[in-house]
């Protein structure tokens, strides 16, 4: 890995709440283009990483750099204008969705580009349409979520975070909160950003996911990365006996 | 004893205009209130803005902490010695209006915790400001959880407004009293100042379930 080009460096990230410590030191980078799978037993600090990586978290020491700014060093985040505008460059993607229930579907994707960037409404709709379009949904426009399926919901959810046209995208357990025949529809969409070249940072117990998809596979446990590398290596021959255990775990269980 | 309710029907005038004065007062000292509520309770979200949160809680100690009559008496009485003179009506209007605020601004607070943490962080992560996330997502779903607690706020200040007749504001408390005092018929006229007052309330509940329905049918109540 050539740090010089990384999208995303991340240097002794540490971070506790009170007293429990959650990171201890997390070194990392990702290379433009790049699907970084992070998998983990639940507690390894897995959220609370990619958190940090759109300043939702303050970690207490450590740089987080990003699209080439620095996002946090050492606990002083970036100021809050500057920091607004990282923040367009950073997608995020929340296990719970999260999308705004008093608006319409369109509107949760226009509202972004509208009041953060300006964009006319006219524009935002016909650009907000084409991404439903891509997440299969275009005659979902103008339905409130509450109507939608839990599968439907992230899909809108990622066409917002699109709507942005960020350079990274950041995936927070995307399907945990979903049924499991709902799981395949958004990972398909997932699929097809990775394709485009998107560079993503997906925090999943997907593990099919992680294998088919991912250039990079971190193992996370107890706060540090206890090994990362190309799935294949990872799932079939891992280095270490906490990666061997969490993966017996998770795949006997499918 | 007999009822005799002539000196009602003879001051009808006076007293339908007491009762416009009671709607005008109370619907200024809404406004403010309403305004006063959401900055302070806006205010107090954040403790670690230790100035603004320290500024809006003793404002809400002080006002819930004291009555209503005092605070009016204050502003009233009180000020003119610093030379302060305000008009009646302006004085009934902000004591109303500050006191409303108080109870305004942890309706306010209240809503606005309500509402799941992720709108906020959703909102951020698209890079809207604190301000315009509040403003586009999180206010216009805490304002839906407002109303029923507003509904109470509003009654509940449509029927205080009837302690600035003791500020010699010609509200409908005011214009009953002054019949009273030439007619004697204190029951009858209280009945009478009582069933307005019950109209206005009644009238403000039918409003506010009105809107409710409707933000329903807009599909902003789930």
């Amino acid at each position: 890995m050539k740090t010089e080009q990384a999208i995303v460096s991340i240097r002794g990230l540490r971070k506790s709440f009170g007293d429990h410590a959650v990171l201890k030191g997390i070194d990392f980078d990702v290379q433009p283009s790049q699907v970084v799978v992070v998998i983990g037993p639940s507690g390894s600090g897995k959220s609370t990483f990619l958190r940090c990586c759109n300043g939702l978290e303050t970690p207490e020491q450590g740089r987080v750099e990003i699209c080439g700014r620095t996002l946090v060093e050492d606990g002083r985040m970036l100021g809050e204008v500057a920091l607004n505008h990282l923040r367009e460059d950073v997608g995020m993607v929340f296990q719970s969705f999260n999308l705004f229930p008093h608006l319409p579907v369109i509107d949760n994707i226009t509202v972004g580009p509208r009041k953060v960037r300006g964009v006319s409404r006219k524009q935002a709709q016909s650009e907000a349409l084409a991404l439903l379009e891509k997440v299969g949904l275009a005659e979902k426009a103008h339905a409130m979520p509450a109507s939608l399926s839990g599968g439907q919901k992230q899909r809108v959810a990622i066409a917002r975070a699109l709507a942005m046209q960020p350079k990274v995208m950041l995936f927070d357990e995307p399907t945990s909160a979903l049924d499991p025949e709902l799981v395949g529809e958004v990972l398909q969409v997932m699929k097809l950003l990775a394709s485009e070249g998107m560079t993503m940072m997906v925090v999943t117990h997907e593990m099919d996911f992680a294998r088919e998809v991912g250039d990079v596979v971190v193992v996370m446990d107890g706060g540090v990365v206890i090994e990362a590398g190309p799935p294949d290596i990872i799932f079939t021959n891992p280095a270490q006996t906490r990666t061997r255990d969490f993966l017996r775990a998770v795949l006997s269980r499918g | 004893m007999e009822l005799d309710f002539s000196p009602v029907w003879a001051g009808w005038r006076n007293l339908l205009q007491g009762g416009l004065v009671t709607v005008e007062i109370t619907a200024v000292s809404l406004a403010l209130g309403c305004v006063m509520g959401l900055l302070v309770g806006i205010g107090r979200l954040n403790p670690k803005r230790r100035v603004v949160y320290a500024l809006c809680t003793s404002y809400v100690a002080a006002i819930r902490g004291t009555p209503l009559l005092v605070q009016l008496f204050l502003l009233f009485f009180g000020l003119p010695q610093f030379g302060i003179l305000l008009p009646a009506f302006v004085c009934g209007v902000i004591g109303l209006g500050i006191y409303s605020g108080a109870y305004v601004s942890e309706i306010v607070r209240g809503a606005i915790q309500s509402i799941d943490r992720g709108q906020m962080e959703a909102a951020r992560s698209v890079g809207m400001s604190y301000g315009t996330a509040m403003r586009s997502i999180i206010l216009p779903q805490a304002l839906v959880r407002m109303i029923p607690p507003l509904g109470n706020e509003f009654i509940a200040l449509i029927k205080n407004s009837a302690l600035v007749s003791l500020l010699t504001i010609h509200d409908l408390m005011h214009e009953g009293q002054k019949i009273i005092s030439v007619s004697y018929r204190s029951l009858e006229v209280y009945l009478a100042i009582a069933v307005m007052y019950f109209i206005l309330t009644g009238l403000t509940t039918l409003a506010l379930r009105h809107i409710e329905q409707r933000l329903r049918a807009g599909g902003m109540v789930q």
